[in-house]
């Protein structure tokens, strides 16, 4: 070995001797395991698992209002919502194993934060989402359709993001942070923050994970939001996983409780909680309107699946664990408050799953019917301007194919 | 050992692995650190097993901050340690951009050589496996062009397991490529030094010789060539495929020997022709063996667009055909 900089300065902490591979004696405090399945007594809930109201506590005190205003039909179309977000996420699934998509990155577990924050959001708003968020896009009115592209490799994206106020899906883990905050700054800049007109005031939402709140755009985000008083939500799915890494390798305090050190409010709420994750958001979209700034949400789930369809989590997690949230299920449990409630009859459910039925077939068919693209038009939209480099590529390799078409081969 | 045990055949992916396990085991200062390299041994597996024997202060599962990931490493070295660090996909190594080409390439200079930085950033590259967008890029050029940074690429089981270990015991920082579309391709590994030494870290090698044209190819690309010269054997033209192995230095003997000889040089490579490596090769070559040119050297790569939808990409790579194509362009002068 060559030799380096140390040999001579003070000795490092001892290590690992890696010829006694069975005793890693480590002088390294690493953060300690924690339980993942309790959001702690700030968390924000509703609805417990079994789907009873619960009581009034300090925590989801302030949003009771918003929750009591909400009319069975509210319940009813959320569930909606829920049923047939999960069931776009299941075809997505589908899709992939039967090799008519390369990946499927699903959200099981997740559709309740999905859709309380997509609810939560007015026509006016805009998200910036991550690569999972096929449940927010479902709320803003993307067709789920326009979702397959990007994970059939025929395009990157491709929607128009103004139609829906819903951004390209961007899979740099951090990256759309700042662009939400941009676009919040813009949003000031317009005048359309603090107005009091319920259809003009605008605010926006930025979505990643528990992993994404370690990389230096999101902590960059929060201290440009911060310091602006831009109309945005931070919202992060703690879903407790990122790939194969717990939260405890990602940060020591959670996100809710670091919002406070950027200068603004952080919320915990129940993640399988669709009615506790619309009303917190509502508040804080609400607040960010009327130009009282920023809000971090911090929604407390489980990604019940594998990472995406490429990952095997048999190798980093315990099954157990998955037990215990599958009694938090988002689904089972809104469908109990309402049906406590009285807010929906049998023939509601079925006609909902009915509903999914007809919708996931609709998407198969979609997927399967997507043509190729036309080779030729991978140069197009490079830039928006004429470029030579790209025109005399694109001659070249028109030739190119021309050649094979020619020659039959 | 005896001659016998000490070859063993290996995916590229495991010769990484072993290389990885034996660096670790020869000195106690090498430590990996990376997105889910510990407990799940990376997503490509190259770190798998690692972690449970060397311990958690050694395979370090990162936060996910590719800056951080790359910054604290500066820091690891300045203390002595030997970081490897695990970039987990081409597309997602910009947020440590800054690092790199700020700090980890500038250090020495900056110190007038009084700090080393012995540290290895490992990019599985290029494109050819049906990824969503930034998982198949091929930024080596942006590294090359950044002075004090050695970039090298693998292109086979072997080099895979003894570049590693070149890598790591280098005082300098060192760039390492790896063929992600290639980590399963198998070939016999000679694991004894004693019975075969190991090509330096930064010479070319002429995987194939020929006489006609010449090919300079790294990572991916080499075994791209390999097949046209396989098939272009069969219409009776020699090609020699030369394998790059180093980017930054490159092996000038190694180039120009081959280029004298076949008077004619095409470049292979995945990323952008526009200021990829074809270009600064073409300008050395001209410059070098302009006497001994028959044809323009020609460059053969990626078009100069973001890499496609995967639905594209077999039309996007280079593939025999715009090889053979640029083979037969170049015979025509
Ligand atoms: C900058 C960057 N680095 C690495 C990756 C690879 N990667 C994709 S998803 C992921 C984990 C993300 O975890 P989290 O933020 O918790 O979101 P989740 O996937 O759980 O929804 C990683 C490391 C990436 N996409 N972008
Ligand atoms: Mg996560």
């Amino acid at each position: 070995m060559s030799e380096h900089l140390t040999e001579d300065a003070p000795p490092a902490q001892p290590i690992v001797d890696a010829r006694h591979l069975q005793h890693h004696e480590t002088t390294v405090q690493p953060m300690m395991e924690h339980d993942i399945t309790d959001g702690g007594p700030d968390m924000v809930q509703f609805v417990d698992g079994d789907g009873n109201r619960l009581e009034t506590t300090e925590a989801n005190a302030p949003y009771a209002k918003i929750v009591e205003d909400m009319t069975s039909e509210d319940a009813r179309s959320m569930y909606r919502d829920l049923v047939l977000v999960r069931r776009v996420d299941a075809e997505g699934f589908a899709l992939q194993r039967q090799g008519e998509l390369g990946l499927w990155p699903s959200l099981l577990g997740q559709e309740a934060a999905q859709v309380g924050a997509g609810r939560a959001m007015r026509p006016q708003d805009y998200a910036f989402p991550g690569y999972r968020e096929h449940g927010v896009a479902w709320c803003r009115g993307v067709p789920p359709e326009n979702l397959l592209g990007i994970f059939r490799g025929v395009n990157h994206g491709g929607w128009d993001s103004n139609a829906n106020n819903f951004h390209l899906y961007t899979i740099v883990i951090g990256n759309q942070m700042l662009h939400a905050t941009g676009y919040a700054m813009g949003v000031q800049r317009d005048g359309k923050v603090g107005t009091g007109d319920p259809d003009r005031d605008t605010a926006v939402m930025a979505f990643t994970g528990d992993g994404g709140t370690a990389q230096g755009d999101y902590n960059e985000a929060l201290v440009f939001a911060s310091v602006s008083n831009a109309p945005l939500v931070f919202f992060v799915q703690n879903n407790q996983w990122a790939i194969s890494e717990p939260n405890y390798k990602q940060f020591r305090i959670p996100p809710y409780l670091r919002a406070r050190g950027f200068g603004f409010p952080g919320v915990r709420v129940d993640g399988n909680d669709v009615l506790a994750v619309y009303a917190v958001t509502k508040a804080a979209l609400d607040a960010a309107r009327a130009g009282q700034g920023p809000t971090l949400i911090e929604a407390f789930t489980y990604r019940m699946g594998a990472h995406t369809t490429s990952d095997d989590p048999t190798k980093y997690r315990p099954a157990a664990e998955l037990d215990i949230w599958k009694e938090k299920d988002p689904i089972k449990r809104m469908r109990g408050f309402m049906e406590t409630k009285g807010h929906a009859d049998a023939s509601f459910f079925e006609q909902i799953d009915a509903e999914a039925d007809e919708l996931a077939a609709r998407i198969r068919k979609a997927c399967q019917e997507m043509p190729d693209p036309d080779l030729r038009t991978m140069f197009d939209h490079t830039y928006a301007e004429e470029h030579p480099v790209i025109e005399a590529e694109k001659a070249e390799f028109s030739a190119y194919l021309d050649s094979f078409e020619e020659a039959g081969r | 050992m005896s001659a016998m045990t000490s070859v063993q055949r290996l995916t590229l992916a495991k010769g990484l692995n072993q290389g990885l396990r034996k660096a670790m085991e020869d000195d106690p200062k090498v430590v990996l650190m990376g997105e889910d390299v510990g407990k799940l041994g990376g997503v490509f597996r190259i770190t798998e097993g690692l972690q449970k024997d060397f311990g958690e202060d050694r395979v370090i599962d990162t936060p996910l901050a590719e800056s951080g990931i790359v910054g604290t490493a500066v820091g690891l070295a300045l203390r002595g340690y030997r970081p490897v660090v695990e970039i987990q996909f081409d597309g997602f190594i910009y947020p440590a951009f800054d690092q790199i080409v700020s700090q980890v390439a500038k250090l020495h200079a900056r110190s007038l050589g009084h700090l080393k930085l012995p540290m290895v950033i490992r990019v599985p590259f290029g494109g050819g496996i049906g990824a969503v967008e930034h998982h198949s890029e091929s930024n080596e050029a942006y590294f090359a062009h950044t002075a004090g940074l050695r970039v090298v690429a693998v292109s086979d089981p072997a080099d895979a397991y003894w570049m590693i270990q070149q890598a790591i015991r280098s005082d300098d920082p060192v760039m390492f490529y790896e063929p992600k579309r290639r980590y399963h391709e198998r070939a016999e590994v000679e694991l004894d030094e004693a019975a075969e030494a190991p090509l330096p870290l930064h010479r070319a090698r002429v995987t194939r010789e020929g006489t006609d044209v010449t090919l300079l190819a790294y990572g991916p690309t080499v075994k791209t060539c390999l097949q046209a010269a396989e098939a272009a054997a069969a219409e009776g033209k020699s090609l020699e495929v030369v394998d790059l192995r180093s980017l930054s230095p490159l092996d000038l003997d190694t180039i120009t020997t081959s280029v004298k000889k076949t008077g004619r040089a095409v470049t292979v490579h995945e990323a952008a022709t526009f200021l990829g490596m074809g270009a600064e090769l073409a300008a050395l070559v001209q410059r070098e063996c302009f006497h001994h040119l028959e044809a323009p050297v020609l460059r053969v790569g990626g078009y100069n667009i973001p890499y496609p939808p995967s639905r594209f990409e077999e039309e996007f790579l280079p593939g025999l055909d715009r090889v053979l194509d640029a083979v037969d362009e170049s015979l025509a002068y």
